[in-house]
């Protein structure tokens, strides 16, 4: 792999706090390694901020191996940049060339508040799954491991849902702010597992009734979400919680 | 000395005898019990979780926007159980003497020997959660073999056994907010503990958007903050990992075990350059399928296909045959270390080695062939079969080694060179999880128990669980049991508010330095302390050495730092330089505990103490204790726990 060196220009959303008004602020970085993460870069950035006495660019992260879900930022107008099924903290420079002009802004969303800079409030996610999203069986009442045998196709298919980091890119790339695929990947990891079963009608009900709650849009199909989905979770998760929902409400008064 | 409380009795019945006699809160006393639970990872969310659905009234804090992102989401490779559905001779015993082995006889029998008997029941209560495990065709569920065992008894989610384990957590805790029995803080950053004629009674906080410094009471704390590797700077450990909350501890009372015993872990991906924020592991579960060397010439510039077979030395599968790839951590680090130091390493930096799947490759190419009844077929079909065998059970391993190095690992071998990855060390605790100071208890990483000098792969997904899940949820009843009918201390308590007082005094302070340097740089350098004189290899001139180095950076730390922003806003510069000043205080800790122990054991290695061949030499006469640092102004006093081998006679460890 031939690295490289380059010299950008940025511009940064920076918003003071939830009630400030924001705007973009252009930066120059000079030397980037294509080595780096784009994370790294923003740190050469901070630093060089820091330096002059400046104030640091604020942006959410904490593992930088594309797991826990925390990295967000819209890159160049993609939540989580230009690279397919790629966190913003596993993208690396080499995506990038020498001379490029880059706008980098947060997450956008109403259910989705802007903190600072680039730092949004995700804790709508948290309160969708407090609704339904989880199976009600306390410590200590487990069966064995292998008492129930489960189909390696539905077991390979709920571990594909449940592989959603909850970062919150599919709200960001939709343009009606929808987070029918987080839900869906929530409403499948579960449903598709012989422990989720019991529960499947009334998790589907609760967990779709939250997300209205929280100001989310409806899904319009468009699929942009799987598009930009840094898990590629899959919008067939959207068809089983329509399924799976369809079928909740004629329970409904069972 | 502190009584470290093991029931008596054989070894077997000890925690079998002690749940049937310990004391009990009754339900309805239950729901006047305040509980405080620092940290959601695998140890603190499923002890939050627990301890809500018994009814106790829990807080649960953490530094990140969700409890479900703690470092814990991370692991990668699997948990261990002694389950034996493989049918290949393990036993709750062998997963007991394989983690005293592996811990090179530096960690207590009965501790390890009720995490080996309740790992089974951790395997039943994910699976019953929804943790969608591996499973054969037959529908069952599916092992991997791990370091420093023989058996096969990891269960995994493919490479995201963490994050599996963590959002079961995560799930069965969020229930319990929906219940009304837990209360979450995100990103809220605990700064202080209060203690209260002898008690840990709360909390002091930091909200990390608004900066308000906030009190909270409980009837006891558990500490669930995870390890201290970011004390190295560069490590597997997420950006935010911090010693903070035991430091705190630490320094009102609770001991600091063993800070030196670091595990240095042997596959991640290389430095590249200056840059460099973080490291990032390759799963241990790659050391099933993939074989790890580095040319027999020093200093062969050759690309890895081009080195015949011939010229390769497969240095671990030579030095350790009965193990071969799969040593444990500590000896696997130290051999790439060895021969990249005797000019054998390869990439760029030549601190690196190869591991290789081209092997592999073909083995499960050839096996697909006569699994699916194919005949003759061609070489290139042989290898892309062999191809989606890897992927399926290493594919996102791979992505993310060629999203981070630009390099494909079906074709070429990956470059690997050991990085910080766990501290066994942490704060010391008793048989129930409770440090030195009354009603402060601390669990999964964060402690030191279980280990001993090493850590097995997959041990620690295993011991957080155990904690949380199936051990605290007892031996906490010991001692709330005396707490019913105390009544809740308001938190405008004196001690609450000169516990505000100090966090709030350290914070202004931190502002007030108003020097040049960034606390990014200062942490650097620190790192580079830490890593080269208190890393893979140790000598007690060096530790001397950074003893004096690390005081001298305090020092410069303390009248050169600049943090931007202020107080009562979102700062992350300030959350930083916070955990990088306990750094600093917990970086020296490490130089003299690591200058005290005169030995070497698993991850400690002292150059001075080692066999002919180069092995850990450990002197049990002279070190076989737990080593317990006590805290006052600056200093620490030693304190030891003999540890008493009733069961397993301790040996000389070998994998050979
Ligand atoms: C990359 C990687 C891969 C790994 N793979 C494996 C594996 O395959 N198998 C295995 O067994 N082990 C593995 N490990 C080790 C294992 O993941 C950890 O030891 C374990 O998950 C730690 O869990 P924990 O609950 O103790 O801490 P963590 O998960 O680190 O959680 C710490 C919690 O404390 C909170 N916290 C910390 N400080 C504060 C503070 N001051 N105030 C408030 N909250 C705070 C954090 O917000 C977080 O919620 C791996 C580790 C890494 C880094
Ligand atoms: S579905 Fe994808 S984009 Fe949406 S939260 Fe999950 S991982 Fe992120
Ligand atoms: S920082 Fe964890 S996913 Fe990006």
């Amino acid at each position: 792999m031939q690295h490289y060196n380059m010299d950008l220009t940025l511009k940064v959303w920076r918003q003071q706090n939830r009630n400030a008004q924001g705007g973009f602020e252009t930066y120059q970085v000079k030397d980037i390694s294509s080595e780096m993460s784009f994370l790294e870069m923003i740190d050469v950035l901070n630093e060089k901020l820091i330096h002059e006495g400046g104030d640091p660019i604020a942006f959410d992260h904490d593992c930088r191996e594309g797991i826990c879900g925390t990295c967000s930022m819209v890159i160049d107008g993609r939540p989580h940049g230009p690279w397919k099924g790629t966190t913003t903290c596993q993208l690396h420079m080499r995506a990038f060339k020498n001379g490029e002009t880059i706008v980098i802004e947060p997450f956008r969303a109403n259910s989705f508040p802007v903190l600072k800079d680039l730092v949004v409030d995700r804790k709508a996610f948290d309160r969708i799954i407090q609704a339904g999203g989880f199976i009600s069986v306390n410590t200590g009442n487990a069966v064995d491991g292998n008492a129930i045998p489960i189909d390696k196709d539905d077991a390979d298919n709920s571990f594909a849902a449940a592989s959603c980091i909850g970062c919150g890119a599919c709200v960001a790339a939709c343009k009606n702010s929808s987070a029918m695929l987080f839900v869906s990947a929530k409403v499948s990891h579960l449903a598709l597992l012989p422990q989720g079963a019991p529960e499947k009608s009334t998790r589907v009900a609760a967990m779709v009734d939250q997300m209205d709650k929280e100001g989310f849009g409806s899904c319009t199909n468009t699929y942009a979400c799987e598009a930009e989905c840094p898990k590629e979770i899959s919008v067939m998760n959207i068809a089983r919680l329509n399924r799976e929902y369809l079928a909740s409400s004629f329970n409904a008064d069972k | 000395m502190p009584d470290a409380k093991i029931p008596a009795g054989p070894l077997e019945t000890k925690w079998t005898k002690y749940k049937s006699s310990v004391r009990l809160v009754n339900p309805s006393n239950k729901r006047k019990i305040e509980v405080i639970v620092v940290g959601t990872g695998l140890a603190g969310a499923s002890a939050a979780a627990s301890l809500g659905e018994l009814g106790y009234k829990v807080k649960a804090f953490c530094y990140q926007d969700s409890p479900r992102r703690a470092h814990s989401i991370a692991a990668q490779g699997g948990i261990n159980a002694a389950k034996n559905y493989q049918n290949d001779g393990d036993s709750v015993y062998r997963l007991f003497y394989d983690t005293i082995k592996g811990g090179d006889y530096r960690a207590r029998e009965a501790n390890v020997y009720r995490l080996a008997e309740v790992s089974n029941n951790i395997i039943d209560q994910c699976v019953a959660q929804g943790v969608p495990f591996a499973r054969e065709y037959g529908g069952l569920l599916s092992n991997r073999s791990f370091g420093g065992t023989q058996v096969q008894r990891t269960f995994y989610a493919a490479g995201q056994t963490g994050q599996q384990l963590l959002i079961g957590a995560y799930q069965a805790m969020e229930r319990q907010v929906a219940l009304g029995t837990v209360e979450m803080f995100s990103r809220h950053e605990m700064l202080e503990v209060v203690v209260i004629d002898g008690k840990a009674r709360g909390i002091i906080t930091r909200d990390l958007v608004t900066g308000k410094v906030e009190r909270h009471f409980g009837h006891a704390v558990l500490l669930c903050t995870g390890g201290y590797g970011n004390v190295f700077y560069l490590s597997t450990n997420a950006m935010g990992c911090n010693v903070t909350a035991a430091w705190k501890a630490h320094r009102q009372g609770a001991y600091f075990a063993n800070p030196c015993f670091t595990q240095i872990h042997p596959t991640c991906i290389p430095v590249s350059g200056d840059h460099q924020s973080k490291l990032t592991l390759m799963s241990e579960s790659l050391r099933n399928d993939g074989r790890i060397w580095v040319p027999k010439k020093q200093g062969d510039n050759r690309i890895a296909t081009e080195i015949p077979e011939d010229e390769r030395d497969y240095f671990l599968e030579r030095r350790y045959p009965a193990f071969g790839n799969l040593v444990p951590r500590d000896v696997a680090s130290r051999a790439a270390k060895e021969r990249c130091d005797a000019g054998h390493g390869v990439g760029t930096s030549k601190q690196a080695v190869f591991l290789d799947f081209a092997d592999a490759i073909q083995r499960y190419g050839k096996a697909e062939v006569s699994k699916r009844n194919l005949g003759q077929v061609d070489a290139v079909s042989v290898t892309q079969l062999g191809k989606e065998v890897i992927k399926e059970k290493y594919g996102n391993l791979f992505d993310m080694y060629e999203k981070i190095t630009g390099e494909n690992p079906y074709v070429v071998p990956m470059r690997i060179y050991p990085a910080v990855h766990y501290t066994m060390g942490g704060l010391w605790v008793d048989y129930e999880l409770m440090t030195t100071v009354t009603g402060l208890y601390c669990l999964g990483e964060a402690n030191f128990s279980e280990h001993g000098a090493n850590r097995l792969g997959a041990s620690a997904l295993m011991q957080g669980l155990a904690d949380g899940y199936f051990v605290i949820p007892y031996t906490i009843g010991n001692y709330l049991a005396d707490e019913v009918g105390k009544s809740h201390i308001s938190i405008d308590h004196p001690g609450f508010m000169e516990a505000e007082k100090k966090v709030s005094k350290h914070l202004a302070e931190l502002m007030k330095i108003n020097g040049k340097q960034s606390v990014e740089s200062f942490h650097k350098r620190l790192g580079k302390i830490m890593w080269d004189k208190c890393g893979m290899a140790r000598n007690a001139e060096g530790l001397k050495q950074a003893i004096q180095e690390i005081r001298a950076l305090k020092k410069e730390f303390w009248s050169d730092l600049r943090i931007p922003g202020k107080i009562d806003e979102m700062n992350p510069e300030l959350d930083k330089a916070g955990r990088v000043a306990d750094f600093l205080e917990l970086g020296e800790l490490m130089c003299i505990d690591a200058l005290e122990r005169n030995e070497s054991c698993g991850g400690h290695f002292r150059e001075e103490y080692q066999t002919s061949e180069g092995e850990a030499l450990r002197d049990d006469a002279g070190y076989m204790h737990v080593a317990q640092w006590e805290y006052f102004h600056d200093q620490w006093k030693l304190h030891k726990e003999p540890l008493n081998y009733e069961v397993v006679k301790p040996s000389q460890r070998s994998y050979k």
